[in-house]
């Protein structure tokens, strides 16, 4: 018999000694008394949760209990927004938030789904459907009065930033512009994630002709979600069967040795944790196999970095002389990779550039919980304590120098929109900066530079 | 010395006890009741919580079996909030004998135990923790049963109907009138070991249900009463391993048992003879015993955290040929205790059936009964037979009641697992919790404190379970020290509002409740109650801001201890950690180990300190 691994999410509830440092920094207990706080809702509520522990494993897995069985003692649990600040803080190892992420399973296999919550969890079916017609899709959702429709009849909060559709999707780049794609031995998978192909492709565009400028060849098969939306919303099933989907579908590139490189925080997040820990796959070979060959792009640039390999024809980002002030937000996603904060040692290679690290917890939007009408007002008031440091930066330049803050990066999508909404000020993501210090991206229109 | 005068004088505040006293009581008895410390504080309050459904016995004690189904149906009538409904499965593992199942479901059918065999993939699919190479499994209606609760609502149902109960009166002394031959029990002297005066109580009959403590009880009457005392160690997981009972579909043995209980699961026993009710050392062997056994039910169960551990004494009994013709001669009594000598039985062999000695029969004593052996399922029975051998001797006929008399609380239904997070949520109860591992709100603690009588802060653990959580009340003593004392302070406490406990476990009846005593005036709550008279002298005792007990800082230092008591014997691993932490807290943040009540003592610190093998033991 196997001990459980560290991380195993039930076994952990036993690591809990009570020591109250997640409680005291979670962001969404301090804003709201909806949510009791992490270590009363995980590893306290989880031994009057009618369920067995986990607390082992065989040669099977690791041993839990059908999620659906059971009477569901508390609701208040589907207010911890999953941004993980607890794991980050834990002293002893708990996974708080996945403790948290099943216990809302098992509020929807025991209550049912919200259609909204349905719809929140299939982004992308939405970005399938709105991309047939991107520019009626975007007047559809993006109007007042459809907004305030949105909110009555669905719950989706009015003022939260829904992305727009981009009149192209990756894919029919990649189709459009076959012809000038780098061929090469040395070949990298690149997973683009959702919000890439329908809503942001230039960020998949500036990943690609990062990786290309070092000299690899980038293949982007078909993929679908990486289930994590569906995962935050308590649907286990379908998530499962989508991430066995993208198992399969990657397997013959995994197998080949190829590295997994993605742009989203959160879908990398997913296909390396998330998915094989909440649905117990963590022993499925495929899963395995995925698992160990994903890397966010900036972990996966920081080894070339690291040994030698970045080209270093970068350039200042700016046309000016003055410095350009860049706040950089890790999202919580990212930190739950436990790699640090990779896109920060890539960054400080650009020349001129006022790197401002912030600290702050979350931005509050925790992929699809900020859009909730209940939960909007929590997402902003975490988010606050990000808006405010990005402001204060933008204070501090006025004073101390000519520069001034026009940017903020970030790499993950749902929270560049949601620091736009709390800011006022455009997001990129890192990777569109680094593009942008290789001359290959215009950061201001978003799209490949000229001649590429 | 303060004198009291009754018909019936129940010795021992056990589930026995307090259900002795309750049946008279029911059967128009005047009744009092007296208990050395709190009541389940013995052997009541150690077990692991299995409501018997008699199957465990049915190929070795078919007495005891008959008697368990029968008290079970009972009790889930009349003790129904005290009761989860969790059903039990016992599984045949591969190492037990392979034709003891079909024996075990011929002997289920012939004592009409209700048994039936389900596929072992569907005992897995319900429990996935189980054992997955379980040959064959049984369904039979076992179920978990919070003696603590159990005992204090019959105490209320006791007092409801007449009964005087005194916890913290320690017996020193039976009276006797008569010479050889023709001696009478005539009553009582007990301490009040809160105030320290001694009490004088003048009983047509003594009823002895003191259960371990029974020899010494009939000592003091110079009968002898040779209990045979069977040690069993329980360990408790940090949450639940499985949500059914689960036995080992086998001859009972060590480590057979998994009892899921409130928020944990007990693995159980042991059955070790020892010589004193109070000889309760926790052997390595045991501890290592109850892991490798419990492997076996749930493989696993050995590396998961373990909360405490701890040990109670069957009261156990069994009629010899050489108790047939007692010897008083009290100088040789000694040896034969020990467990080497003179013993007719392994403890695991005895009998679990009640035992009932009437001592005008059996030596010639009239005035005292004494009722002991049986399980904590029988004890309603136990009490039953007590008072019916009662009526004989006092020369009434009477019929019981309790079997169709519900306690209070029972309209709540039977528990079930999620009912404080529940309660707890729905009133948004959570800044209010005190004892945050299991859910203890301030008004619960408060209700507890003055509804029931509370000496130490060990008596609201037993009320409430306060501390018996992961952290082991780390987080939770000095809050509640501060509690407590600021409500002795006040002294508001209305006495007459004491013990009610029908829902002294709800976080939100209490939260209402106490939202509404806010409003009325106390007095509605004393009109209510029925027997408000010269009410517990311990009473006043235990919230004079001068006695000892009521220094804060002694309630710290003796719950410190007593909770350390448990935790010693299995301090690895994630426990480790968590008493890292506690130590923190108390030796280096509060100094408790330096407080000025070094050289003060509460009725307990003693027993706190007793085992005295544990603090040295493995360090």
């Amino acid at each position: 018999m196997q001990t459980a691994p560290m991380h195993s999410v039930g076994t952990s509830l036993n690591a809990c000694i009570k020591c109250n440092i997640c409680t005291s920094y979670c962001p969404v207990s301090e804003v709201t008394d909806s949510f009791p706080g992490p270590k009363y809702a995980a590893p306290q509520s989880e031994r009057f949760r009618d369920f067995g522990h986990p607390h082992y494993e065989d040669a099977y897995g690791p041993i839990s209990r059908p999620l659906a069985v059971g009477q569901m003692p508390d609701a208040s649990v589907d207010y911890c927004s999953g941004c993980r600040v607890c794991n980050e803080v834990c002293p002893t190892g708990v996974r708080i938030a996945e403790i948290n992420a099943r216990a809302r399973a098992r509020i929807v296999a025991a209550h049912g789904l919200s259609l909204r919550n349905r719809l929140l969890g299939r982004n992308e079916l939405l970005g399938r459907v709105g991309s047939i017609a991107p520019a009626i899709a975007n007047f559809i959702l993006h109007n007042p009065v459809s907004r305030k429709l949105a909110a009555a009849l669905f719950g989706v909060a009015e003022k939260a930033p829904l992305p727009r559709w981009h009149h192209e999707t990756l894919n029919r780049w990649l189709a459009r512009t076959r012809a000038q794609r780098l061929r090469s031995e040395r070949k990298v998978v690149y997973f683009h994630g959702c919000a890439t192909q329908y809503y942001e492709p230039y960020v998949g565009m500036a990943a690609i002709l990062v990786l290309e400028h070092l000299g690899y060849e980038v293949v982007v098969p078909p993929q679908n979600c990486c289930g994590l939306p569906m995962l935050s919303n308590g649907e286990f099933g379908a998530a499962e069967d989508h991430h066995r989907r993208n198992v399969d579908r990657l397997a013959e590139y995994v197998d080949a040795g190829y590295p997994v490189i993605g742009t989203s925080t959160s879908c990398t997040l997913t296909l390396k944790e998330e998915a094989p820990e909440l649905l117990d796959l963590e022993r499925d070979p495929g899963t395995r196999a995925l698992k160990l060959a994903t890397w966010d792009i900036f972990e996966w640039l920081r080894e070339r970095l690291d040994q030698g390999q970045l080209p270093s024809d970068l350039r200042p980002v700016n046309q000016t002389d003055q410095p350009f002030i860049l706040p950089y937000h890790a999202p919580c996603q990212l930190r739950a990779h436990r790699i640090g904060k990779p896109a920060l040692d890539l960054l400080a290679q650009i020349p001129g550039l006022d790197l401002r690290e912030s600290h702050a917890r979350c931005c509050g939007i925790a992929g699809t919980y900020g859009y909730k009408t209940e939960k909007y007002q929590i997402a902003m008031d975490v988010g606050a304590e990000l808006f405010d440091y990005v402001a204060a930066q933008a204070d501090e330049s006025d004073l101390s120098s000519n520069g001034s803050v026009s940017l903020t990066a970030c790499d993950s999508e749902t929270c560049r929109w949601q620091l736009e909404h709390g800011t006022g000020l455009p997001s990129r993501h890192p990777i569109e900066l680094l593009a942008a210090a290789y001359g290959l991206y215009d950061l201001q229109a978003r799209r490949p530079a000229a001649g590429n | 010395m303060k004198r009291m005068q009754t018909e019936i004088l129940v010795i021992g505040g056990g589930a026995t006890g307090t259900g002795v006293a309750w049946d008279a009581a029911l059967r128009g008895f005047r009744t009092i009741l007296v208990e050395k410390r709190d009541l389940t504080h013995g052997t009541t309050g150690r077990y692991h919580g299995l409501l018997h459904s008699g199957a465990r016995y049915v190929l070795k004690d078919a007495d005891s079996a008959v008697e368990c189904i029968s008290e079970n149906r009972i009790l889930r009538r009349t003790h129904t909030h005290c009761i989860e409904d969790t059903s039990g499965f016992f599984v045949a593992t591969p190492e037990d004998e392979d034709d003891y199942p079909d024996r075990f479901v011929a002997a289920c059918r012939r004592l009409n135990i209700p048994c039936t065999e389900i596929p072992a993939q569907a005992a897995l699919r319900r429990e996935p923790l189980l054992n997955p190479r379980i040959s064959r499994v049984f369904e039979l209606p076992d179920a978990a049963a919070d003696s603590f609760l159990a005992t204090h609502a019959t105490a209320q149902a006791a007092r409801q109907a007449g009964a005087k109960l005194l916890p913290y009166h320690e017996l020193t002394r039976l009276h006797l009138s008569g010479g050889d031959g023709n001696r009478t029990v005539t009553g009582a002297t007990v301490l009040d070991t809160v105030s320290g005066e001694d009490l004088r109580i003048d009983a047509d009959l003594v009823i002895n249900a003191a259960g371990a403590w029974s020899g010494q009880v009939a000592a003091l009457a110079g009968v002898e009463v040779k209990m045979i005392l069977g040690k069993g160690v329980m360990l408790a997981t940090n949450a639940r391993l499985t949500n059914t009972v689960i036995n080992r579909c086998k001859m009972p043995g060590d480590g057979d048992i998994l009892v899921p209980i409130h928020t944990v699961s007990v693995i159980g026993t042991t059955d070790e003879r020892v010589a004193a009710p109070e000889d309760l050392p926790i052997e390595q062997w045991e501890i290592d015993l109850m892991l490798t056994e419990g492997d076996k039910l749930v493989p696993g169960l050995s590396s998961s955290r373990i909360l405490r551990a701890w040990a109670g004494v069957r009261p156990l009994y069994q009629e010899t040929q050489q108790s047939g013709e007692p010897t008083h001669d009290s100088g040789d009594s000694q040896p034969q205790e020990l467990p080497e000598q003179a013993s007719p039985l392994d403890s695991r062999d005895a009998t679990r059936a009640l035992a009932l000695l009437n001592h005008q029969q059996r030596d010639g004593v009239r005035g005292l009964i004494t009722i002991t052996g049986g399980k904590w399922t029988t004890f309603r029975l136990m009490a039953e037979s007590a008072v019916d051998a009662a009526c004989e001797q006092l020369g009434v006929s009477r019929p019981c009641r309790t079997a169709e008399t519900a306690v209070p609380g029972v309209e709540q239904g039977h528990y079930w697992l999620g009912h404080r997070l529940n309660e707890v949520e729905d009133e948004e109860l959570q800044s209010e919790l005190i004892c945050e591992c299991e859910l203890v709100t301030r008004s619960m603690l408060e209700g507890a404190a003055q509804r029931n009588p509370t000496v130490t802060l060990d008596d609201l653990r037993r009320d409430v379970r306060l501390g018996m959580g992961p952290c082991q009340g780390g987080f939770c003593t000095y809050r509640a020290v501060g509690i407590l004392h600021e409500l002795r302070a006040g002294d508001s406490s209305p006495v007459a509002a004491e013990w009610n406990v029908a829902h002294m476990q709800s976080p939100a009846h209490h939260h209402r409740d106490r939202s509404e005593t806010e409003v009325h005036a106390a007095g509605a709550e004393l009109a209510s109650d029925p027997a408000p008279d010269d009410d517990s002298p311990q009473r006043s005792a235990a919230v004079d801001p001068l006695s000892a007990v009521s220094q804060p800082n002694l309630l710290l230092r003796d719950f410190l201890q007593e909770r350390w008591k448990g935790v010693a014997p299995i301090l690895w691993g994630q426990q480790l950690r968590q008493e890292r932490l506690d130590e923190l807290i108390y030796l280096s943040i509060l100094n408790a180990d330096h407080l000025p009540v070094d050289d003060r003592e509460s009725p307990l610190s003693s027993f706190y300190r007793s085992d005295s093998s544990l603090s040295g033991s493995g360090l």
